[in-house]
């Protein structure tokens, strides 16, 4: 946020807080091993079995060890991991825009609109998550579009709610009050001057939900409602080493420890945003 | 007039839930019909799939198969499991009991963690204790409940060859001793990610309330620190944290679908997530317009609650 020293202050005071550098160090030595996935640089191709190498502990070739088919754990958990995050950029993506809009046009206009907004989001709101994410999923499909569709679905609510808090706030300050009077255009006055002061609850808000996103898809592709074999996913991977870990501990080692890292850094990083853009909060630590 | 108006609004909810629910279950590509037959579909003749469609009730135009399906609900009548032929409402009465017992134990061990390692953290803030108490609640928050279950599993029936819930589930009616040691790991593993949130609400609720002055002032009359700190500063906390544990309960319930398939238990979770598999309109509907039922009740008790520990509300 604007404040006496300077637009980039944030920036500053983001990186003096520890833990969210440390934040964000995770997550992105988690978005570079994705993209060596992305790119098809992974040492070994996530997708070949070696039968001959089944089941085998971690070693120099295969870093995290084998699973039952012998493919290699490493490749296939950072496949996972860029499946993972793509699928929550896409459904925090599709969230955050249309509830933002929403919430914004709706507590700023009022009425019947507004109304409309908060009694949809109220509807969503009465379903857990992972339930409403499973049903729609269940309707849609199996691919990572269908499966970011409904985790979006699922998180629009609270970008709405999000947004729509202080936009009641600032529509009613002496500042908006006289641009509405000298007549300036209401995209402007939107975007201009009332979109500023939503947009810091809402980075932080976009750094938690990418965590509770990866949270669904993992726990969608578990139930075996998200990501198909033979494709590798976290989720599934923790799934299919139900059966495997009492032997092969590394099956459930990996992928878990992938998901844990990537939620803990997401986390730290919003709870780093969330002390570095509110000034209030800055005193305290 | 404050309790009728919030009554109208529930109902408005209930009413928005149970047309998102059968729009949502409608969407479905494939119908009971293909998915009771599979491939066999495709040699019926075009009369034996009408018959059918008119059998299951599914040919009829979508606002009649609505309020059908509503008139029914509301008269206690969930419909009729395909597969097994047994009555919804019986299937899930006991998968009720499952998951409230479980969702229950949960927040109990949820709350008791999550307020002790909360009071643990707060009492010298930025302390070594103060990082060990928000490691976990990182960590709470961070690791799956499925990987918590499974390793649970992995560890205690492999290495223990404990594993309670490798046998047929008992109700605590017929099994006490059972049932509670079947619901140990999996009301634990929902406890400790309900302990993460209501450690941290407790954590800041605390910090926020010790600065305050009758706190200041009950020290300096010399009232014993622990009565202090259980009494004035806990006391004066509650608020964000039952607030927080009522949102949790609802969380939970979402987390049951998983924990409950895990640890084989028949509650509410799995039987939607088998019905889902089975393609059972009637199951799946019926299901999951009961679970948000509950949840709605949970937020209305919640309310209640929060008006009770904070007079100040009205």
């Amino acid at each position: 946020m604007k404040t006496a020293t300077g637009k980039r202050d944030w920036i500053h005071y983001y990186f003096k807080s520890t833990s969210g550098v440390i934040g964000l160090f995770l997550v992105l030595v988690m978005v570079v091993l994705s993209l060596i996935s992305a790119l098809n640089l992974a040492p070994i191709d996530p997708l070949e079995q070696n039968p001959i190498d089944a089941l085998q502990g971690p070693s120099g070739n295969y870093w995290f060890g084998t699973d039952q088919f012998g493919r290699d754990i490493f490749s296939r958990s950072i496949d996972g991991m860029s499946r993972s995050l793509s699928v929550a950029l896409l459904s925090v993506g599709i969230a955050a825009t249309v509830g933002v809009f929403l919430g914004v046009v709706g507590g700023f206009f009022g009425g019947w609109l507004d109304n409309l907004v908060v009694r949809a989001s109220d509807v969503i709101f009465a379903f857990p998550a992972i339930l409403l994410a499973l049903a729609i999923v269940n309707s849609l499909g199996n691919s990572w579009i269908d499966t970011s569709i409904a985790i979006a679905i699922v998180y629009t609510p609270i970008f709405i709610r999000v947004a729509r808090g202080p936009v009641l706030t600032v529509k009613e300050m002496d500042y908006v009050k006289s641009v509405r009077v000298l007549g300036f255009s209401t995209p402007r006055i939107l975007m201009r001057h009332v979109m500023p002061n939503v947009l810091a609850p809402i980075v932080v808000q976009i750094a938690l939900s990418l965590s509770w996103a990866i949270l669904t898809e993992s726990g969608l592709s578990f139930l075996g409602l998200g990501t198909q074999p033979p494709d590798a996913s976290l989720g599934l991977m923790v799934s299919e080493a139900q059966a495997l870990a009492s032997f092969a501990w590394w099956t459930l080692a990996f992928p878990s420890l992938f998901i844990t890292v990537v939620v803990v850094g997401l986390n730290l990083v919003g709870d780093g945003l969330r002390d570095a853009l509110d000034p209030a909060r800055r005193s305290s630590g | 007039m404050g309790f009728l108006k919030r009554l109208a609004s529930v109902l408005t909810t209930l009413f928005g839930i149970s047309v998102f629910v059968f729009v949502v279950l409608r969407v479905i590509p494939g119908d009971t019909i293909t998915s009771s037959l599979g491939i066999e579909t495709g040699v019926l003749t075009p009369e034996q799939i009408d018959t059918l469609r008119a059998y299951y009730g599914i040919d009829k135009p979508l606002v009649g198969q609505y309020l059908s399906w509503m008139a029914s609900f509301l008269s206690g009548d969930l419909g009729f499991s395909y597969s097994t032929g047994a009555p919804v409402w019986d299937l899930t009465r006991s998968a009720l009991l499952v998951t409230m017992q479980l969702a229950l134990f949960g927040t109990i061990l949820g709350v008791l963690i999550g307020i002790s390692i909360g009071m643990f953290s707060a009492r010298k803030p930025g302390s070594a204790r103060d990082f060990l108490g928000q490691f976990f609640g990182l960590l709470a928050l961070a690791i799956p409940g499925f990987v918590l279950s499974t390793t649970i599993v992995t560890v205690t029936a492999n290495k223990f060859q404990y594993f309670p819930n490798g046998y047929e589930y008992m109700t605590p009616f017929e099994d006490l001793s059972m049932n509670l040691q079947q619901m140990l790991f999996p009301s634990l593993v929902l406890g400790i990610a309900v302990a993460a949130p209501v450690m941290r609400t407790t954590r800041s609720a605390l910090l926020e309330t010790v600065d305050k002055d009758f706190v200041r002032t009950a020290y300096g009359k010399g009232v014993k620190p622990r009565i202090v700190r259980l009494r004035h500063v806990l006391r004066n906390s509650l608020i964000p944290i039952v607030t927080m544990t009522g949102i949790q309960f609802g969380y939970l319930l979402g987390g049951a679908v998983i924990v409950e398939k895990i640890f084989a238990l028949p509650g509410m979770g799995r039987q939607i997530l088998d019905a889902i598999n089975k393609r059972e309109y009637a199951t799946v509907q019926s299901s999951i317009m009961v679970f948000a039922i509950l949840f709605v009740t949970i937020n209305l008790i919640t309310d209640w609650v929060y008006r009770k520990v904070d007079p100040r509300i009205k």
